[in-house]
């Protein structure tokens, strides 16, 4: 029998919800570390009942929780992260040098292939690895070495690493995205790494076009054509065809290309979603109407998907790491809002439903498809 | 024994209630304490001071016997009722809404 689990982090817990293939009733564990920060939870592709989860408080610092029963106990593994020699500075708000700090871990990415390797995206942006499921971390440090890194800089929600996703059919290739510095790849399992931002425009940097400096927001990738990406920027949708090399923009005819979420469909590799966001200073919908845009042709034709969805007086955000699919035979496509909301549809967005609707804000939403 | 007591989330993280009471041998200083406390409970390190500056979080403070021992030497010598386990070691979170 399939089923599905979705894990949700938020603002105040982490949440498991669980269903069995037909999707209709949902069972909601949780809050597990409540009061805390779950920034994201997400499971080991080789091993399902392998999670991971990144905890934090402004008070304690971070901790990484593990789960081997798929959620049902967690354990605390290792949380010393500690950046490779001297950290050097990156661009702080005004400009000037700042150190690298470490804050929090934004994303976790376990292998591909090894429950107990997995990768963590971090603020101040660096990437760190384990290999032996969460206990001791390493930065990959020629990434926060290259030598742009004394441009990066933050974007309003701190200079963090957030996206990561390894290449199904290449182990040695890594992609990444920092905002706000933008999307960087490795061809050597994360040892050296080139920044891939041509086609990138950003109005809000002195340098429109520059290597280094967008506000990348999520990248995404379907597993059967790793060469391609779509990327929400801070504005503008993008995509690219050949890993990263260049980019064209594919906006089209979105209300608002803000936007923070984007994923493509488990079956249909040229099938994407966005969450239109208003501006960058207005987190919150058009015209209060809480609208998935999906198109099914790579980009550029967007249809609005509603049925379900507020249409009237919703001012909540959907954040880049809280949109996900599964993999069922009709695609089923899942999103969290800051207003505490999962919302669920179980046939590619024509129909949606809250499958719970009053959590804490939601950071993150993760989707496990169980055989 | 030197009594310790713990923001709720840290008892929580570490699976006691109430206070902690630990053993620390030599002189009763802020850093032994600490050390002892996370000799025991190993997933505390970190979470109150930070792991390679040894520094206290910024968000918490340490009190006893009244008084603010925050911005002392962890080296210093603790209050004797805090050596001799008569006054508890408060590590306290900064109060905040949200």
């Amino acid at each position: 029998m399939s089923g599905v689990r979705v894990l949700v982090g938020t603002r105040k817990g982490a949440f498991v919800l669980t269903s069995d293939g037909k999707r209709e009733k949902w069972d909601v564990s949780g809050p597990h570390f409540a009061g805390w920060e779950l920034f994201h939870v997400k499971g080991s592709p080789a091993d399902p009942n392998r999670l991971y989860a990144s905890q934090c408080s402004g008070w304690f610092g971070q901790m990484i929780q593990r789960s081997d029963d798929g959620g049902k106990t967690w354990a605390p593994v290792g949380n010393k992260f500690v950046y490779d020699g001297v950290p050097g500075t990156h661009q702080w708000y005004d400009g000037t040098a700042h150190p690298w700090e470490f804050k929090r871990v934004w994303h976790l990415e376990p292998s591909l292939t090894d429950p107990d390797t997995v990768y963590a995206g971090v603020e101040d942006a660096a990437l760190f690895h384990s290999t032996d499921g969460g206990q001791n971390w390493e930065e990959l440090s020629g990434l926060r070495k290259h030598g742009s890194g004394p441009k990066w800089q933050p974007g309003a929600g701190g200079m963090c690493l957030h996206t990561i996703i390894l290449d199904p059919t290449n182990p040695e290739r890594i992609f990444i995205a920092i905002s706000a510095a933008g999307a960087f790849r490795s061809d050597d399992a994360g040892k050296t790494w080139q920044p891939i931002n041509r086609g990138l425009k950003s109005e809000y940097i002195p340098d429109p076009e520059a290597e280094v400096g967008h506000c990348v927001h999520h990248i995404t990738m379907h597993k059967s054509r790793p060469n391609v990406l779509f990327m929400q920027k801070h504005w503008d949708v993008m995509r690219t065809d050949n890993a990263g090399d260049l980019w064209t923009e594919v906006s089209g005819n979105l209300p608002t290309d803000f936007g923070f979420a984007i994923d493509v469909h488990a079956h249909e590799p040229e099938t994407i979603y966005v969450v239109p966001i208003k501006s960058d200073s207005e987190h919150y919908p058009l015209d209060g109407k809480l609208q998935v845009y999906r198109s099914k042709t790579g980009g550029n034709e967007w249809e609005a998907l509603t049925r379900g969805l507020p249409q009237s007086d919703c001012y909540v955000n959907v954040l880049r790491d809280a949109m996900a699919v599964d993999t069922l035979d009709s695609c089923g496509v899942y999103f969290g809002t800051t207003g505490g909301q999962v919302y669920a549809s179980k046939d590619a967005g024509d129909n949606w439903t809250p499958i719970v609707r009053d959590l804490p804000a939601v950071l993150s939403v993760e989707v496990q498809t169980l055989g | 024994m030197i009594r310790v007591v713990l923001p709720a989330h840290l008892r929580t993280l570490c699976g006691c209630q109430g206070e902690v009471q630990l053993e620390v041998r030599g002189a009763v200083t802020v850093r032994a304490v600490l050390d002892a406390l996370e000799d025991r409970f190993p997933m505390l390190r970190g979470t109150i001071r930070e792991h390679v500056t040894q520094q206290r979080r910024p968000f918490l403070r340490f009190f006893a016997c009244a008084e603010d021992l925050s911005q002392d030497s962890p080296d210093a010598l603790l209050p004797e009722a805090v050596a001799t386990g008569a006054e508890p070691l408060l590590i306290i979170g900064a109060i905040a809404g949200g």
